[in-house]
């Protein structure tokens, strides 16, 4: 299918989500076109508006790339949020708890100890599955809680700095941290990176195939010699590499230590996202851009436009159930080429 | 001529049926007469389906007119074809598996007792009338899901009966029957005729027109290339009407001259999926250069015993060697590599991954060695060739190799399978129920080419459950009843009527 194609549901979804949304914010007494221009100008005029938006928006490609990589399996994880817990928490303790190291070996340590600790924490539900047949939905929105808890209760008791009232890590050391170029963030190219590389795995390696064929028939891939059990477990695994990644950076980059609070909801984020990339690695960057945009410029909308800032969640609602529900697009789009295949119907089908 | 021409149960003038660019259904005709069975006939993808469907209120067509006793009908949705009493039983059943017999016939029109309160009784005994009345044995009250396939069809019947059809549409519903089922199925659908009921069934199988039509409407690419008297043609005939061409229907065979032992099995036993003995100590030989045929009704072990050798199941109890080398206890892809190619019984589920273009299909057992992959990186132009030979050599109709599996027709979705499980020089090759559900034209194809194997010195083993297809093909014959090998024999030496005993009871004994 050809690119432009592919894009088409997303784009026409977006649309509809911001005319619908335009309705909303008029109905509401406000102008919507200042709403807008308030949207476009938080996020994206000048450098430091842009910075943060694509500081926002690195998580979120991180997030969405864990769930779109696990769709490819046709594993749906919901556990970005625990994973991406576990690099945030795991990369502040790293980050502050070793010192006198050089940048070029603190930083990316950091970074790689925080992801380890997320791609455990996704092997987990893999492992279950595989082996046990639970299903990776049940097991990993469980293991959310804990690792909400045990990040808490490691947060509280073990890596807080003493006469710290709150819960949180001590800042980490100048040699972890990951650089802002002016107001350029180093993490969202590390981002991009990934997103080109899990594309590259994907699309032209053997194991890649074999993730993509247990997806799309894990019968056939059996017969095929294809060992499915291991494909779960290994994508599991690198779909929780990938999540902590994204906490990883939020700690190292822009936090600059572990906090709760912070983290919250990122996870989640991610499963929007590759919708609306539809489970395409590449796609997941500019979904990203769009949805941090949203959320970077909210307070601005209301600050400008008087419009409740939550009308971003209802936009963002919006385009989530356009984008899982093409049939609704389809009354706007007379395209019978579309395969007819929606990411909402089954996982993971580009 | 007869005075009084009794109105057509059931009629389709000039229908056409556009998909997008494709045409499905062209200026079709069709004519069912009351009280005769009428086989449509036509290869996969000649748009017997895209008909019935419309007759049934499933689609609409474009064009055209549908007429139930001779009047005119608007079928917006099967409500519409089951009002106008036109029944159908699709090759998926739309049964419930853990309703009773009685409750899934009455579904949708339940007896009551009044104030809604289900009376069973009364379904089961209304169910128990109409099976003696069209002789379609049932127990009423036993639960869908533990009866055989070919029961549950019968109950499928007994729906559309029960909401009192005059028209039955069966859409190729011997695909899933054993041969015993089969000839029960076609007994069935005589019996229906001859109590009014028009009968329209696709197939493409010959013999089962022959065998019960009174009148055959042939299809090709969406047309209607005629309609004919079973009984002033032949299979021959039927066979160049559906294909376009005269079609090979028995490929010929020199005489094997078989070599070494390929494949030795001693004392298997297999378990099914629910821990029950499968496979019984089983021995068997395969030589290189001979066709091995494991005739049987399905159920006795055939399917555990190809996962066996394959690596798909576990070996229980005894030794799998092919040229020596223990299969026993090696995983799929190890077995693969070893030399045994694989012609799953499930195209469709075990053979093909649907969303994956042909190309990639073409290289499903191979995709990880070079040329097509190095150092874990696929070879995409390495990939394209060998695709694209194997296109040409095995005569897969195909616009382009980057065109999903899916698009294919069921022959040559099989010839995919084919092309990659016979190009790699394996010295076994164990080939399930390879035509099943595949036009006449493919089946010569497939025929031909499970010989020219033999005849390179590979060692077939073939599992089918059509006899016509195990005695035309094999150089032996082994029957399988009950997880064991009843006989083993050279094909000369065994006839029908004796396979089938030996298939029914696993003894020459009457049983």
């Amino acid at each position: 299918m050809s690119v432009l194609r592919s894009a088409l549901i997303p784009l026409i979804a977006v649309t509809l989500a911001l005319v619908v949304g335009a309705i909303l914010i008029a109905t509401s007494g406000s102008s919507p076109v200042e709403a807008y221009s308030a949207l476009i100008e938080g996020s994206f005029f000048g450098w430091e508006s842009f910075g943060t938006t694509l500081e926002k928006a690195t998580p979120l490609i991180m997030g969405g790339l864990a769930v779109a990589f696990a769709f490819k399996a046709g594993l749906f994880n919901i556990g970005g949020q625990g994973q991406l817990l576990f690099g945030a928490l795991i990369a502040g303790a790293v980050g502050y708890g070793f010192t006198g190291l050089p940048w070029i070996i603190h930083m990316p340590l950091a970074l790689l100890l925080g992801a380890v600790a997320g791609a455990a924490w996704g092997a987990i539900p893999g492992i279950l599955k595989a082996t046990r047949g639970a299903h990776e939905v049940i097991t990993t929105i469980m293991l959310n809680f804990v690792a909400a808890n045990m990040a808490e209760w490691l947060a509280t008791k073990v890596w807080r700095k003493e006469g710290d009232i709150l819960v949180r890590t001590p800042i980490i050391e100048d040699s972890a941290e990951i650089p802002t170029w002016g107001h350029v963030p180093l993490g969202f190219f590390i981002a991009v990176a990934f997103a080109l590389a899990i594309w590259f795995l994907l699309q032209r390696t053997t194991f890649g195939f074999e993730i993509r064929s247990v997806g799309l028939n894990p019968s056939a891939a059996g017969y095929a010699g294809i060992s499915v059990k291991r494909i779960i477990v290994l994508t599991m695994t690198i779909s929780g590499f990938l999540a902590a990644i994204g906490g990883s950076i939020e700690t190292l980059g822009v936090v600059g230590r572990y906090e709760p609070g912070v983290n919250a909801g990122l996870g989640f984020d991610g499963i929007t996202i590759a919708l609306l990339a539809r489970t395409h690695p590449i796609a997941v960057i500019p979904a990203a851009i769009l949805i941090a945009a949203m959320n970077a410029s909210a307070s601005l909308m209301q600050f400008k436009a008087g419009v409740a800032p939550e009308i971003v969640d209802v936009i963002e609602a919006l385009i989530l159930l356009f984008v899982a529900t093409p049939i609704i697009v389809r009354w706007f789009v007379k395209s019978r080429q579309d395969d007819g295949v929606s990411v909402g119907a089954t996982w993971g089908s580009t | 001529m007869t005075a009084v021409q009794a109105p057509l149960a059931l009629e389709a003038i000039g229908v056409t049926k556009r998909f997008g660019s494709i045409t499905a259904n062209e200026d079709v005709d069709l004519q069912v007469e009351a009280g005769t069975v009428h086989a449509l006939l036509g290869e996969n993808g000649a748009g017997k389906s895209t008909l019935v469907n419309i007759l049934f209120g499933l689609y609409h067509a474009d064009e055209g007119e549908i007429r139930v006793a001779g009047k005119p009908v608007r079928m917006d949705s099967p409500r519409d074809a089951i009002a106008h009493r036109i029944g159908m039983v699709h090759q998926h059943f739309q049964l419930v598996p853990v309703l009773t017999v009685a409750e899934n016939v009455v579904l949708g029109q339940e007896p009551t007792r009044g104030l809604g309160v289900l009376d069973l009784d009364a379904a089961a005994a209304e169910v128990t009338r109409l099976a003696e009345r069209y002789g379609l044995d049932v127990d009423p009250r036993a639960v869908l899901e533990d009866l055989p396939v070919g029961t549950q069809q019968r109950v499928e019947i007994l729906r559309s009966l029960y909401r009192q059809a005059d028209v039955l549409i069966l859409d190729e519903p011997t695909a899933v029957l054993t041969p015993q089922e089969t000839d029960q199925l076609l007994g069935v659908l005589r019996g229906l005729a001859a109590e009014g009921v028009a009968v329209v069934f696709i197939t493409h199988k010959l013999r089962e027109v022959l065998a019960i039509a009174d009148r055959v409407t042939v299809m090709r690419h969406g047309r209607v290339v005629g309609s004919t008297d079973p009984a002033e043609t032949d299979e021959a005939g039927l066979a160049e009407m559906m294909v376009g061409r005269s079609v090979v229907l028995r490929v010929p065979k020199s005489a094997a001259r078989p070599g070494d032992p390929v494949l030795s099995i001693d004392g298997l036993c297999v378990q099914d999926d629910r821990g029950r003995p499968a496979v019984d100590d089983l021995d068997l030989e395969v030589r290189s250069g001979e066709i091995f045929g494991i005739a049987g009704v399905e159920g006795n072990g055939q399917r555990e015993l190809v996962e066996a050798i394959t690596g798909l199941r576990d070996v229980l109890d005894g030794s799998i060697r092919v040229n020596g080398t223990e299969l026993a206890g090696h995983r799929p892809r190890e077995i693969s590599e070893l030399g045994v190619a694989h012609v799953p019984e499930d195209r469709e589920k075990h053979g093909l991954i649907a969303a994956h273009s042909i190309a990639d299909n073409l290289v499903l057992n191979r995709y990880h060695r070079p040329p097509f992959a190095r150092r874990g990186v696929r070879q995409p132009a390495a990939i394209d060739d060998e695709a694209r030979h194997l296109v040409e050599r095995f005569d897969i109709r195909t616009a382009s190799i980057d065109a999903p599996a899916r698009s294919l027709s069921g022959g040559n979705k099989q010839k995919v399978i084919a092309a990659r499980e016979f190009s790699h020089g394996a010295p076994l090759l164990v080939a399930a129920q390879p035509t099943r559900g595949i036009d006449v034209g493919s089946i010569e194809f497939v025929h031909r080419q499970l010989i020219e194997q033999r005849d390179r010195g590979v060692g077939v083993l073939l599992v089918s459950a059509e006899l016509d297809e195990i005695l035309s093909l094999s150089d032996r014959i082994g029957v399988i009843y009950r997880g064991r090998l009843v006989i083993v024999a050279d094909a000369a030496d065994l006839d029908r009527a004796h396979i089938g005993r030996l298939m029914l009871s696993g003894s020459d004994q009457p049983a």
